[in-house]
């Protein structure tokens, strides 16, 4: 039973596929600027990593060594396919904002990353598990992402107006750069500085350290 | 060697022919899934397009807020849009196609069809579309009297990095504009994607289309002209920082009021009425 409440909660804080694995940070950025889109997101990484794991996992005996990534790509493809689909008919105004990011959940190296070094070792269980709980590190780095951007880009929060823009007749002067990308890796730095501060053991041990300064004085 | 020949003794796992049995099964399956939701859910993606049509051109016309999918007056939006008749119009001589079948009509996909949209060149081709519609639709809102109250059309231009789709709303007449609403833009946020914004797309009620000699004259400035004076009622306030995006609506509003736009067809309304 601890294993598989581990293999589920640790990469929220302690093995978090974006602060410390440094996987999917192409769709954080993307998808950050609005709490809407990026909820949905979240719930569509949740939905495709979950069960590709599964997936995944069940035809992993079955699978031939060569054409592996290959079979892994095709799940993972179709199930993205199915939430774009099911998100138009569902949710069609956001889906219009966020088919682009939907169909790059392919490349999300999260879903192929768990789907190669879990799922592929684990039975369908524990592979479920593992990929919600990565789904669910990711999903919160990027809520807490948005959390900071859309209220100081564009005082709303959910569409809600928390600040009142200059530009609307408020007070708040709008930070353009928290609606561009950048943002956000700034944002996701914070949180890497934060995340390791907690847990010191997450610091890796630096790879090489600057030698002293060696400069010889002038012959006098 | 020991693992498979243990447990799976018949099969080799590295055979070719595994191998291409493995990748059929995973290919048949994952298509059956893929198909089925699409097949399944397409009827209610087909609804959600033509609703959100629907709320486009509402908008444009002013029926429906921005920021809701709902009236005021909590009327449905297919109800609202039921007071509009849809017309096909014939864009080089202005003619009204009374048999054709508005309901699937597509323009922007028919301007991709050689056989149904013309070739626009160099100069022709002020708002950068490369192609154009032979035939496009208009929507008519008649008052009470049964006088033409509102007139929208389809509008669509090159921005700074992509093309802005919209409905441009006009007074019954086609002399002045009532509304300027884009569905689909790529503009930078912040700045040229501040042509979503209500307070500025609030300054098109109301702005002088055609001059003297009939041809559209909308200009988006820095400083407007004094007020009263009458280069003003042609002028709206550019968007600060975006110039390219400013320019853009700017030239496919002279564009699709004009010659080789609407141009015939409003022609007749003005002179009409």
């Amino acid at each position: 039973m601890s294993t598989s409440k581990e293999v589920l909660v640790d990469p929220i804080f302690n093995n978090n596929p974006i602060a410390l694995q440094v996987l999917g940070i192409c769709s954080a950025l993307a998808v950050t600027v609005s709490m809407n889109t990026t909820l949905v997101m979240c719930a569509a990484v949740i939905f495709v990593t979950t069960l590709s794991n599964v997936g995944v996992s069940l035809v992993r005996n079955a699978i031939p060594n060569s054409i592996r990534i290959i079979v892994q790509m095709t799940i993972i493809a179709s199930l993205v396919i199915v939430v774009d689909q099911v998100l138009q008919a569902v949710a069609y105004d956001i889906s219009k904002s966020l088919s682009v990011f939907v169909g790059l959940i392919i490349t999300n190296c999260i879903v192929m990353g768990r789907a190669e070094a879990f799922a592929m070792q684990n039975g369908p269980w524990l592979s479920a598990l593992d990929g919600f709980g990565n789904a669910v590190g990711y999903s919160v780095i990027l809520i807490g992402v948005a959390l900071v951007r859309e209220p100081l880009g564009s005082g709303t929060l959910m569409g809600f107006e928390i600040l009142p823009r200059v530009a609307d007749g408020g007070w708040y002067q709008a930070n353009g750069m928290m609606l561009l990308a950048p943002s956000a890796f700034f944002i996701i730095g914070l949180f890497i500085w934060a995340i390791r501060s907690w847990k010191t053991d997450q610091v890796e041990a630096p790879e090489y350290q600057i030698a002293d300064n060696v400069q010889y004085k002038e012959a006098m | 060697m020991s693992d498979s020949d243990k447990g799976e003794s018949k099969i080799n796992k590295d055979s070719l022919g595994y191998i291409v049995f493995m990748a059929v099964a995973v290919c048949l399956v994952c298509s059956i899934i893929v198909s089925t939701a699409a097949v399944a859910l397409k009827p209610q993606q087909q609804i959600n397009k033509a609703l959100d049509i629907k709320q486009n051109i509402l908008r444009a016309a002013g029926l429906l807020p921005e920021d809701s999918n709902k009236s005021p007056d909590g009327r449905s939006i297919d109800d609202l849009f039921s007071q509009f008749e849809v017309l096909a119009v014939e864009l080089d001589t202005g003619k009204v196609l009374s048999d054709y079948a508005v309901a699937d009509y597509d323009p922007i996909k028919a301007a991709r069809d050689p056989a149904l949209s013309r070739n626009l060149t160099g100069d022709e081709d002020v708002a950068v579309l490369g192609r154009r519609e032979n035939v496009s639709l208009v929507y008519l809102l008649a008052n009470e009297a049964g006088q033409t109250e509102k007139v929208v059309i389809p509008v669509r231009g090159y921005g700074l990095w992509g093309t802005l789709y919209g409905y441009l709303a006009l007074s019954g007449d086609a002399s002045s504009t009532l509304g300027l609403g884009f569905y689909d833009q790529k503009e930078t946020p912040g700045l040229g994607g501040e042509v979503v914004n209500p307070k500025w797309k609030a300054q098109w009620a109301g702005v002088k289309v055609y001059d003297e000699s009939g041809t559209p004259s909308v200009a988006l400035v820095k400083s407007r002209s004094a007020s009263g004076s009458p280069a003003a009622e042609y002028e709206v306030d550019a968007l600060s920082g975006a110039t390219l995006t400013t320019r853009g609506v700017e030239n496919l509003v002279n564009f699709w009021t004009g010659e080789l736009g609407f141009g015939p067809y409003l022609n007749k309304l003005r002179t009409s009425s």
